[in-house]
């Protein structure tokens, strides 16, 4: 035993070292000169772990390894090279696949330890597989909305939640009666199947504005199962990687739910859109101003700070390439340009910050929320592009719009408004949006990419 | 078995502090590399998988185990490809106007 015990604690200490590596790792993330750095040490640990635990006395499979992490790299690589605009769709993906990898393992460890498993370990393996399956299933339904396979509207019916209670309150029934009679083993795939469905049925009822909330609780739920998992398998490494993603993940959505002014159980159990559908009729044919790309450029041209504001609409429009030529064609007339970002635009946490990088403009640029709000009375242009509630001022004053009491970026305040918007159609998310009828608004009626691109060809720039 | 258990626990409840504290100070900005990096580092479940594969238990665990090696390398990979490509894209102006 002894000499098994040696290479033991070598083991132990690869995976110290790893640990302390993805600590490192994320520590080096806080800032973007030093996050390259992040990667590498969060790549050396990974190659740590998993050649450490190749050395581990056990292993004597060595064909069935080497083919999974073959076929895994094989799958990984075009996962790790989409385009920027499909970045939300691959990470709820990814946090599938994870939650899978969970989910399998916690049930091939049930059925080799069945019927002697000790009761914390059945209460931590049903944790791992419960959170495990319904964010496999909770992911690919996320991942589907955001690929458009799925409708992003939310589906409701009535009863939803009382349906969602139950099948919870199934799921952690049986795998309580499991704690305490291990040998039942035939309740072990209910627990499973229950966890799938109730995955599916969590995020049917949830819309686009709210997947950003929704992507970080799943990350959370993701983190958290691997953390069982740890436990389980009695792996400290696992414990402190599962650890940090779970609580990066609560993070994420604790400032993602504050942008919208929600709670946690308002976003999971409130089905935003109904409330909106209802809000959204009456009103109609209000006049607008709206203006030419001629009229545009001329605005912009004549002013001398510009605070761009961009949203989900610039994403599906791909209209990121025009923006940052609109901004270099401005920046050399000496207008001075920044990026008003919400925490909550687009559809994860930093969607518009990764659009913007990959369009090539400097992130100095790029300005939160609570520190550019000031300086709107002193801008002359806010030019909107594609955001919509993250811009309503009915959100200060309107008591009675579902979006009251969500912190927004104060454009009205600025000299002149610019939307850049299809049609006066309000949309899925359907809340009527009052600046558009202000005095000192302008409409720039047409798709996101040509209208910037008409700009710039106004302005003198571009190709 | 008791005391793995505790130190288990408290192993977990220190990360999470460390998480916290790590994670609040990671700029806004980078709010998306840092959810793709997580989940690439949330993937070493993969040596749980591979002990599994590994040890060849059953033919049962070995199916799941292979399956389940097979999703998380694909995030490990993938999320640390595409974590660094988005880092590469994030400039000052400085370094734009070079």
């Amino acid at each position: 035993m002894t000499e098994f015990a040696g290479s033991q604690h070598i083991i132990e200490i690869i995976y110290l070292i790893a640990s302390a590596l993805f600590i490192l790792s994320l520590k080096w993330m806080s800032s973007p000169a030093t996050a390259r750095h992040g990667i590498w040490a969060g790549e050396i640990g990974m190659v740590l772990a998993i050649g450490g635990t190749l050395l581990r006395h056990g292993i004597v499979d060595w064909k069935w390894i080497i083919i999974a992490l073959v076929l895994g790299t094989g799958i990984g690589i075009p996962l790790g090279m989409v385009q920027m605009t499909a970045v939300p769709q691959r990470t709820a993906l990814s946090h599938a696949f994870g939650a899978l990898c969970v989910t399998l393992v916690g049930t091939a460890e049930f059925y080799l330890r069945t019927p002697n498993v000790p009761k914390f370990m059945m209460s931590v393996l049903s944790m791992e597989v419960i959170l495990g399956g319904l964010t496999f299933t909770g992911s690919l339904m996320a991942a589907g909305k955001l690929q458009e396979i799925l409708p992003q509207r939310p589906i409701t019916y009535k009863g939803q939640n009382l349906v969602n209670f139950l099948l919870f309150a199934g799921a952690v029934g049986s795998s309580v009666y499991l704690v305490l009679h291990p040998e039942a083993r035939q309740l072990f795939p209910l627990v499973i199947g229950i966890s799938l469905i109730f995955g599916v049925l969590l995020v049917i009822p949830i819309g686009g504005a709210d997947m950003p909330t929704v992507i970080s609780l799943l990350n959370s739920y993701a983190g958290l199962s691997a953390a069982a998992m740890g436990f389980v398998l009695d792996s400290k490494l696992l414990i402190i990687a599962g650890a940090l993603d779970g609580s990066s993940g609560l993070i994420l959505s604790v400032i993602m739910s504050k942008a919208m002014n929600r709670s946690f159980t308002n976003v999971l159990f409130g089905a935003f859109g109904q409330v909106q559908a209802s809000a959204a009729g009456g009103q109609e044919a209000k006049p607008v101003r709206s203006a030419t790309p001629e009229e545009a450029a001329a605005i912009l041209e004549a002013a001398n700070k510009v605070v761009i504001v961009p949203g989900y609409g610039m994403a599906v429009a791909q209209a990121q390439h025009k923006v940052r030529e609109l901004y270099d064609v401005l920046t050399k007339k000496g207008v001075e340009v920044r990026f008003a970002i919400h925490p909550v635009a687009g559809r994860m946490p930093g969607h518009m910050n990764v659009l913007l990088a990959e369009a090539d403009i400097p992130y100095d640029r790029l300005i939160e929320m609570e520190e550019i709000n000031g300086d709107f009375p002193q801008t002359d242009v806010a030019l909107i592009i594609g955001a919509n509630d993250v811009t309503n001022p009915a959100a200060r004053s309107d008591q009675s719009s579902p979006i009251f009491g969500m912190p927004i970026l104060d454009v009205d305040k600025a000299h002149t408004v610019m939307v850049i918007k299809r049609s006066m159609n309000p949309g899925f998310a359907g809340i009527d949006n009052p600046l558009y009828y202000f005095d000192r608004t302008l409409m720039l009626f047409g798709d996101a990419k040509q209208f910037v691109g008409g700009i710039v060809r106004e302005l003198g720039g571009g190709h | 078995m008791g005391s793995n258990l505790i130190d288990a626990l408290f192993v977990f409840m220190l990360a999470a502090f460390i998480g916290f504290e790590v994670i609040r100070h990671v700029s806004p900005l980078l709010h998306t590399p840092l959810m793709s990096l997580t989940n690439a580092l949330d993937a070493i479940a993969v040596v749980g998988a591979i002990v599994l594969v590994g040890e060849r238990k059953s033919q049962f665990a070995t199916v799941l185990g292979v399956i389940a090696i097979v999703a998380a390398t694909s995030n490990v990979v993938g999320g640390f490809v595409i974590t660094d490509r988005m880092l590469k894209m994030f400039k000052t102006s400085r370094a734009i106007k070079k």
